[in-house]
């Protein structure tokens, strides 16, 4: 996202907050086609309360009032909204730039055509597999299948640069270079995130999560290939292994990041829908900047933060403590190490707090009829990844999990 | 980055850049690359606001209020945010 050139006094800077979000992540719908098992909104069913087109453009006509340079939409499947391709054409004339996520659904080839001659619009087609059975066992039947004719249209287009989003998973870690020749053949380029423990990703961290030796290969994959392949600056907890990767490397929530929901809630950052990093509704007086600018919440997360448990950790000033929802939704102190700490901290950490009631994330939009797997890994087994064995049994053990 | 920056020249913003100011000084996002960058100081904000209408980026810098010993800092900054085309050459009016 940015350039290399950022200086820890910008960081530091950056600590304090902004006048407005630099990335803005915009779910403007909980419906969705899919029923992803990582889902980090728990996507699925429409909210009846869902804003309306008309106070979708006037949140738009804030975001241009407040300078807010592009949005990241996303959902559930924003472009199940009738009126989402007028909602991107409004914030485009609006000179507001719109990135949106989509499972390729809607990317039909006319669609393509015109996506692609605009300069204001990119396109995020996600995909958690580098092969069906890979990518399916988490997003579903047919899904790769849909995400690849979306690249195609698109490559056909003449859509160039279009993003290919992996959220890196134990099952997908070892597909990296195949995500990458994937990503040249549609002379698109590739996104790399994290997985978190949001949503129903609760439900399946601890069997989806990359292991520690994947993490390494990760980071120094990562490393080796710079700024060619994003990361949304999702990996900097990774940062702790020695060099940073490159981006801001910080936790953004509330200071240049925050999420509006499809009712206008805002939230920290898109990982953490909980009601403890609520920090206000865009219909509430005063818009989203008085949100942005005045909400408790982020001014307190706009305050130094004391590091608590990782301030004596010689990595602190690299990874600074790490991922704030991934500790909350793995029931670990904000202040302290991060669940996948490269250091080891918190597993140690976890196997501590291991039996003590983890927060649940807020609301659920899943599909009441189509029941999600909670778990990939007790399907039978069959063609496909290799299974991992549920830790299941581990789950009592207050070292499970635990790798000297 | 070993080119160095034509100070003499004119030079203007990019007509798909827009620019957001901060405490710290300000931000710019490229519409065409979708790229980020920082300008981080004031001074080199109200540099870049001068640069479409000074005959030259010299001139800009000095209307900014920079000593002449401060403008090889602020030509190197110019020159990163020229190879990320962030600015361009603009042709003499």
């Amino acid at each position: 996202m940015t350039q290399r050139g950022s200086t820890p006094a910008l960081v530091e800077q950056f600590q304090y907050g902004l006048d407005a979000p630099i990335c803005l992540t915009w779910e403007l719908t909980y419906a969705c086609n899919l029923a992803c098992v990582h889902c980090l909104s728990s996507s699925g069913r429409r909210d009846p309360r869902e804003l309306s087109t008309a106070e979708c453009r006037a949140v738009i006509d804030e975001l241009q009032r407040m300078q807010v340079f592009y949005v990241n939409i996303g959902g559930g499947e924003p472009t199940v909204r009738p009126d989402f391709w007028d909602l991107v054409d409004y914030a485009t004339a609006h000179r507001v730039g719109v990135k949106f996520s989509t499972n390729g659904v809607k990317i039909t080839p006319e669609r393509a055509e015109s996506l692609a001659a605009s300069d204001y619009v990119d396109v995020q087609i996600s995909l958690d597999g580098a092969t069906a059975v890979v990518n399916d066992a988490v997003r579903g039947p047919g899904s790769y299948a849909t995400a690849l004719r979306a690249m195609q249209n698109l490559a056909r287009a003449g859509f160039r640069g279009f993003k290919i989003s992996v959220v890196v998973t134990r099952q997908n870690a070892d597909q990296l270079d195949d995500f990458k020749a994937i990503a040249e053949r549609f002379g698109a380029q590739l996104r790399l995130t994290r997985l978190r423990p949001s949503g129903r990703g609760a439900d399946v961290w601890d069997e989806l999560h990359p292991t520690a030796s994947q993490q390494r290969q990760l980071y120094d994959w990562l490393v080796a290939r710079g700024e060619q392949v994003l990361t949304g600056d999702s990996f900097f907890h990774l940062a702790a292994y020695g060099d940073p990767l490159p981006g801001l490397n910080l936790c953004g929530a509330g200071r240049v990041v925050c999420l509006i929901d499809p009712v206008g809630d805002v939230y920290a950052c898109p990982f953490a829908i909980h009601e403890n990093f609520l920090a206000g509704n865009v219909r509430d007086p005063g818009g989203f900047a008085a949100v942005w600018r005045d909400s408790e919440l982020f001014a307190g997360l706009r305050r130094p933060q004391t590091g608590g448990a990782c301030r004596s950790c010689s990595a602190y000033d690299s990874c600074r403590g790490g991922c704030m929802a991934a500790k909350f939704f793995t029931g670990l102190p904000l202040d302290g190490p991060d669940p996948e700490c490269v250091k080891g901290h918190g597993e140690r950490a976890r196997a501590a707090v291991a039996g003590a009631p983890v927060p649940r994330p807020f609301g659920n939009h899943s599909h009441r009829s189509r029941p999600v797997p909670v778990s990939i890994g007790r399907r039978p087994a069959g063609p496909g990844p290799a299974r991992h064995r549920p830790d299941r049994a581990c789950d009592e053990d207050p070292l499970a999990g635990f790798r000297p | 980055m070993a080119e160095s920056f034509d100070l003499d020249r004119p030079w203007q913003l990019h007509p798909q850049v827009s620019v957001r100011p901060e405490r710290f000084g300000a931000l710019l996002y490229h519409f065409g690359t979708r790229r980020l960058s920082f300008l981080k100081s004031p001074a080199l904000l109200t540099v870049i606001r001068e640069l479409g209408d000074a005959p030259s980026a010299r001139e800009a810098c000095l209307r900014a209020g920079l000593a002449p010993a401060e403008l090889p800092a602020y030509a190197a900054a110019l020159q990163t945010l020229a190879s990320s085309q962030m600015i361009r050459p603009r042709e003499p009016a």
